[in-house]
């Protein structure tokens, strides 16, 4: 075999899970933001700034979990039933929050109910996913090609601090997002929350970093020792980068900058957990090469997935285009 | 109480409940978007201006119905690995890539064109909102084929082995996907989802001509929606005959539990119409019964022998009262929904498609019949695959995950409160804005000249708002 297909699939599952944290984060983002929005004017804009790309933005989600049963089969039979509290709810937070965007204008009477729960649904569904990062970081017990823990067991004060680090940093990329497509009123109280989040975020990472070498030894050679270390080194600078880049954007535009500068905070906290990770897909118990689905099932989805996920991207920038630029109240598209 | 304790029973539940409320929107989402194509396209063929209205009407309706569909199929996809986790990792290898396939080539592009599709007409023009429309059509057409595929490898198993770690791995991977009973199930459910939409569609038309609505748009739905029913009813019952022959080939417990058969029958099986079957006695009491008429529909021969659930050891049965009522209720529906598609030719005929209420009345009864029929039909061919989940070779006992019964429970109350809820307020949205014909005036200037229309300016749309519905 000259490909290594199964370190190639961890790339594009890696990749699926980023599009789907750094995509679905800022529309999650927008639902976590909407008790600071009061008007019912600035809520339809937020709204309308993302129904037409929700959707879109939610099935990178569906290729993340679908992708790990196909390509890592013994990954997804471990991890789901170890998460299995946090996924269910995250499952229900994520059908409140969806179905908001269709129902919240098909009634009067009952429109704030559903601004409720297009809030609360993102913010749970928001903490539960930041839940399971933190469970899946601190490891989980397998044990004969299953899970062998309780099913309580990813609750710690570490998995609900990334769960409450994740709700922020969705914070951000929704507010930033908002500076990108509102304008008046609404966008320059997008600019004060982003400010406040940019600093929010960057202090989860901070106690994101500083926690979790000490949750797992690996971790922390990982970190401290051999080449990897290089990364622990340049990280800070590049996430200090980030921020003034953020923060310029805030201050003197273009009004795309602080989203900009949002996804490189997530990008670079993405790529520390990665490299943290790996060989393992589920850290310390399951690796890459022990999850992989036999060649015969990795070679036939790459086949499709080399043609499909360029065309993906293609007529998902497509779509991304045709509703670009600012979205005002009179753009309802409801 | 045992049901609270009982793990493997409540996954089962579980998933059955999650499943059969999924299969009610792709059921209807997939006729919808095809419907939706055709009256686009007729619209840009013909520039008549009731299609476009029909298309309006019935976008917002699916719109949805398509997010109920999307956020209740993220749970189906995790459903397999909380619940399910050992045949998750068992099958995997070869069910997981087909399910790639589809979240690759079917909802992603579902999902990238419904937004332009839903928002985008002034931005784009009607050309490219047509193409949004027929990707949104083609992803729903292309979703059904990969996930039947998956299912139908369940039933009939092919082109596989099974390796050291006891996981099942491909083989062929054409043997894979056109397993056996994938041809026919694939035609047998998207002609159902067809029917499920013409019923619906037909039953909303009826339903403003019965209130004395003379709007062209209620008589084009509804003459459309019973020229459908017409062509797709006995096509339906072709295909749902010649998948039963297929089901008798490869599953023959199945076909004894949906006939009720526990004996064998030497020379000539009767055909059971009715009767309460009894599997701890193994009979069927009160049966009303035809002489010979099974072996000559599955057979062709009156005096074909056909083995009956004796031959099968009793551990290895489905439970046979749910299978042969479920089937019972399917080809019931079946044969109503014929006489509906014969009764409108009639009236069509006639001329007096648009006058007969009886027919008005009839359609609008058979309204939800395809959703019963299609939820009866997944209770037989699902349930009829029991005890197994991949048919003869994994135990639906051996696939569970270890999860504790509590944990399984609580998420079962949670899943049941959370749809009744949110799903309960779709329906009745729905149903409200079936119920309500928007008005049409302005509609044809404010339409008109939208072809010209072809550059995309977000910042001075042309029209604004008005075109999601009411």
């Amino acid at each position: 075999m000259v490909l290594d297909l199964p370190f190639i699939w961890a790339a594009l599952i890696a990749f699926a899970v980023l599009a789907y944290v750094v995509l679905d984060g800022f529309d999650l983002g927008i639902g976590i933001l909407f008790p600071l929005f009061r008007a019912k004017q600035d809520r339809d804009v937020m709204m309308n700034s993302v129904a037409p790309v929700w959707d879109g933005n939610e099935t990178w989600l569906v290729l993340g979990g679908g992708g790990l049963l196909a390509v890592f089969p013994l990954a997804y039979a471990v991890i789901m039933p170890a998460l299995y509290m946090p996924i269910i709810l995250m499952l229900l937070a994520l059908i409140f929050r969806g179905v908001a965007f269709e129902y919240r204008w098909r009634t009067r009477r009952a429109e704030f109910l559903w601004d409720y729960a297009f809030n609360w649904g993102s913010t749970l569904a928001a903490f539960c996913q930041g839940i399971a990062l933190g469970a899946l970081v601190q490891g989980i017990k397998v044990e004969n090609r299953a899970y062998a823990g309780g099913w309580w067991d990813w609750l710690t004060p570490f998995s609900i601090a990334t769960g409450l680090a994740l709700v922020i940093g969705y914070g951000l990329l929704g507010a930033t997002w908002l500076v990108m497509k509102t304008e008046g009123a609404l966008a320059e109280k997008a600019r004060s929350i982003s400010r406040i989040a940019a600093f929010g975020t960057i202090a989860a990472m901070g106690v994101f970093s500083l926690w979790t070498p000490f949750t797992r030894p690996l971790y922390l050679e990982r970190w401290f020792h051999g080449p990897s270390a290089a990364f622990s080194v340049i990280v800070p600078v590049l996430v200090f980068l980030c921020l003034l880049v953020i923060l310029r954007g805030l201050k003197r535009g273009p009004d795309h900058l602080p989203f900009l500068g949002a996804l490189g905070l997530f990008v670079l906290g993405y790529a520390g957990i990665g490299i943290s990770f790996y060989p393992y897909i589920v850290p310390h118990a399951v690796t890459i090469a022990d999850a992989a689905a036999p060649d015969k099932s990795l070679g036939f989805l790459l086949a499709g997935a080399v043609v499909l996920i360029p065309l993906i991207l293609a007529y998902t920038a497509y779509s991304y285009w045709v509703f670009r630029g600012k979205v005002t109240h009179e753009d309802g598209y409801h | 109480m045992t049901l609270f304790t009982d793990a493997e029973l409540l996954a089962r539940l579980q998933f059955a409940f999650t499943i059969s409320f999924h299969i009610i929107f792709p059921a209807f989402s997939i006729g919808l978007a095809s419907y939706l194509a055709v009256l686009e396209g007729l619209w840009l063929a013909t520039r008549n201006q009731t299609y476009l209205a029909l298309f309006d009407f019935w976008k917002t309706i699916f719109a949805i119905a398509f997010a109920m569909g999307v956020v209740s199929g993220i749970v189906m996809s995790y459903q397999f690995g909380t619940n399910w986790s050992v045949f998750s990792d068992k099958a995997g290898p070869v069910i997981g890539p087909l399910m790639g396939y589809e979240v690759l080539s079917a909802f992603f592009l579902e999902a990238g064109f419904l937004g332009v599709m839903l928002f985008g007409r002034e931005r784009v023009g009607p050309g490219l909102h047509f193409l949004a429309t027929l990707m949104v059509a083609f992803g729903t057409l292309m979703s059904a084929t990969w996930i039947l595929s998956v299912n139908s490898w369940m039933q009939t198993p092919d082109g596989y082995a099974i390796n050291a770690a006891g996981q099942f791995i491909p083989v062929d991977w054409w043997k894979v996907i056109f397993n056996p009973s994938f041809p026919y199930r694939l035609v047998h459910m998207v002609l159902a989802a067809y029917l499920t939409t013409a019923l619906v569609v037909g039953a909303v038309g009826a339903w403003h001509l019965l209130k004395g609505d003379r709007d062209p748009r209620a008589k084009t739905m509804f003459s459309m929606a019973m020229a459908m029913v017409a062509v797709t009813a006995p096509l339906q019952i072709v295909a749902g005959d010649a998948h039963g022959l297929n089901t008798l080939e490869h599953q023959p417990a199945k076909v004894m539990a949906m006939e009720g058969h526990f004996d064998s029958h030497p020379d000539g099986a009767p055909l059971i119409l009715f009767g309460l079957p009894d599997q701890e006695e193994r009979r069927v009491d009160y049966q009303i019964a035809i002489p010979k008429l099974s072996s000559l529909i599955l057979k062709h021969d009156l005096n074909a022998p056909l083995a009956g659930l004796d031959t099968i050891p009793d551990d290895r049965e489905p439970p046979v009262a749910t299978v042969f009522w479920s089937f019972r209720v399917m080809v019931g529906l079946g044969m109503l929904m014929l006489a509906l598609g014969l009764f409108s030719l009639w009236h069509r005929l006639r001329g007096t498609l648009h006058a007969s209420r009886a027919l008005h009345r009839f359609a609008l009864m058979m309204g939800p019949a395809g959703f019963v029929a299609v939820l009866a039909g997944w209770i037989t061919t699902e349930v009829g695959r029991q005890p197994w989940t991949i048919y003869g070779l994994l135990l639906t006992s051996q696939s569970r995950s270890d999860v504790a019964a509590p944990a399984v429970a609580a998420s079962l109350i949670a899943f049941i409160i959370v749809y009744f809820l949110v799903f309960g307020a779709g329906t009745f949205y729905i149903l409200r804005l079936m119920k309500r014909l928007p008005q049409l005036p302005e509609q044809d200037l404010k339409d008109g000249p939208l072809r010209t229309v072809s550059l995309p300016n977000p910042a001075h749309s042309a029209t604004r708002g008005g075109h999601h519905g009411a």
